[in-house]
């Protein structure tokens, strides 16, 4: 499974878990209109490093939290495997 | 102090009660005849007065210079196995230490000590015969992960005063054992019940596989016997809790939750099964024996035998005459408020008619500025059906600073291949039962997890 399709599937387990309705996951929409809050975040990253073995936003200080699904998935794949 | 008013060890060990043992892997001793033995080759006698730090490996011999000592030295310091020899120099000024109990005399030699007693296999005492007239205090380390341990000063009197309220059990003097080492409260408890009761006592073996442990228990016909949570959940997980059948098992130094005292009443169906609240500091508080964990809201305020607890802060403070008299050391700090109430850090929360314990003062944990008790989540998970034991702890996040994670033992018999379902299981309850800051963001499957030397869950991130 690609990264992208990873994250977009680990949302969609969080969402149901938090029971939130996701907009569809298009690449601009912005990350506060997913209806995820910081909590469901910070689980979305902690899942993400168990299953990908990466935390972009730990391993670059200076590391901007993106704005967008797609800059979200840009800072996953960008890493160096 | 005349004898008459100061009662010592060797007051309960009388040769007129037979049969009775104490035993470890290795060996059995008998307590009927002990009297007339000494495990410190006639040097008893120079321990008179004097501040003894018992360090003796082997807890069997350990437990027969206790009985020689009580009534002798002027205090006696209990130095559990697991003590870093890095904090002896310190405990040995703290305590004003003057002389040493061991089985290993050759590391002694350059502590400075002025005095150092071989303690060796119990043989036919002989020569001078010495006085047992003194109220010996007993010293204690206290149990936290880091730091130098403090050390806290009882009385025997205080130190039994929950056995003699509970008065003599019922029928044959009862057999004990306990997973604890008996230089830790919670085993001394046992110990002092063994000799008080005019029993049998089988001690723990470090490092022997439960299926052993049980082996021996049944062998030496135990009927009582205590640990903490972590200590049962262990033998429930082994499968070694079959055809083991006390009469009594006890719960102590962690949260009994409901998932565990269940469990146990499901394994010895014959037993009754109490949790026991007591500290090293606090002494021993009270028991439960109504098979529901917490504690009836009633027993706060004056309680019975003479134990007072209070709420203040969120926590459980109590005062009594079992609890330590005091700190010991250069510097030591209050044990007790100005009023004579010692705070237990043990925090506790009204709900109904019943305070539920949940979790330690020091354990909390900070998730996002909220604190958390992991002690609160882990009574949550264990109470699914396919959970034996978990650990809550938190992790470092970008995003919120820190998560709970949950790492899960599953019940024996469950199916690995099911963890996907228990997991969806077990975060759908929490969210029911727990602030959502408190679900666990990750549960990790693990095959076990680390117990302290004093048997009580390891946590690293408190």
């Amino acid at each position: 499974m690609s990264i992208r399709l990873r994250i977009i599937s680990e949302m969609k387990r969080i969402a149901a878990e938090q029971k939130v309705a996701l907009p569809p996951l298009d690449d601009d929409l912005s990350l506060h209109e997913t209806g995820f809050d910081s909590l469901g975040f910070a689980i979305l990253v902690a899942r993400l490093e168990d299953d990908l073995g990466i935390d972009p936003f730990t391993i670059s200080e200076d590391a901007s939290f993106p704005l967008t699904i797609g800059d979200f998935i840009k800072a996953y794949e960008n890493v160096p495997a | 102090m005349s004898p008459r008013e100061t009662f010592t060890l060797r007051d309960y060990l009388s040769p007129d009660l037979k049969d009775r043992t104490i035993s470890d892997a290795r060996q059995l001793v008998s307590l009927t005849n002990i009297l007339g033995q000494t495990c410190m080759g006639g040097r008893l006698g120079a321990l008179a007065g004097r501040s003894v730090l018992l360090a003796v490996a082997d807890q069997l011999l350990s437990a027969i210079a206790m009985t020689e000592i009580d009534g002798v030295a002027r205090r006696m310091l209990l130095c559990p196995p697991d003590f870093s020899p890095d904090h002896i120099q310190t405990l040995i000024e703290e305590a004003d230490i003057d002389a040493v109990v061991t089985d290993h005399p050759a590391r002694w030699t350059d502590a400075g000590v002025y005095l150092v007693v071989a303690a060796r296999a119990p043989a036919t005492a002989t020569g001078k015969k010495v006085k047992f007239g003194r109220a010996t205090e007993w010293l204690m380390l206290t149990s936290g992960t880091s730091g130098v341990p403090k050390i806290v000063g009882h009385t025997l009197e205080g130190l039994t005063g929950a056995i003699v309220a509970d008065g003599p059990a019922r029928g044959a003097p009862p057999v004990w054992a306990t997973f604890y080492d008996i230089r830790r409260y919670g085993g001394l408890q046992i110990f002092l019940r063994a000799i008080l009761s005019g029993g049998s006592m089988v001690l723990s073996e470090p490092g022997e596989p439960v299926a052993d442990y049980v082996a021996r228990l049944n062998a030496r016909g135990v009927t009582h016997i205590s640990g903490t949570p972590s200590h049962w959940r262990k033998l429930l997980m082994s499968g070694s809790a079959v055809g083991f059948s006390p009469r009594y098992v006890r719960l102590s130094g962690e949260i009994a939750d409901q998932a565990v005292l269940d469990g146990l009443s499901r394994a010895f169906p014959a037993a009754s099964i109490g949790h026991a609240y007591a500290s090293t500091e606090a002494g021993v508080g009270f028991a439960v024996n109504d098979g529901l964990e917490g504690f009836p809201a009633p027993m706060v305020g004056q309680g019975r035998d003479g134990v007072e607890m209070k709420v203040e802060d969120g926590s459980l403070r109590i005062r009594s005459t079992r609890t330590a008299h005091a700190y010991v050391g250069r510097n030591p700090a209050a044990l007790t408020d100005s009023d004579g109430f010692v705070d237990t850090g043990d925090m506790v929360e009204l709900r109904g008619d019943r305070y539920h314990f949940v979790g330690r003062r020091g354990g909390i944990i900070n998730i996002g500025g909220l604190k958390v008790h992991p002690e609160e989540i882990e009574a949550v998970i264990n109470r699914q059906a396919e959970v034996r034991m978990s650990r809550a702890r938190s992790r470092r996040s970008p995003i919120t600073g820190a998560i709970v994670v949950a790492d899960v033992i599953l019940a024996d018999g469950c199916d690995a291949r099911r963890s996907d379902d228990i997991r969806v299981k077990i975060l759908a309850d929490c969210r029911v039962s727990l602030a959502s800051h408190k679900v666990p963001a990750v549960i990790r499957f693990v095959s076990s997890l680390e117990i302290t030397a004093a048997g009580k869950l390891a946590r690293h991130d408190a």
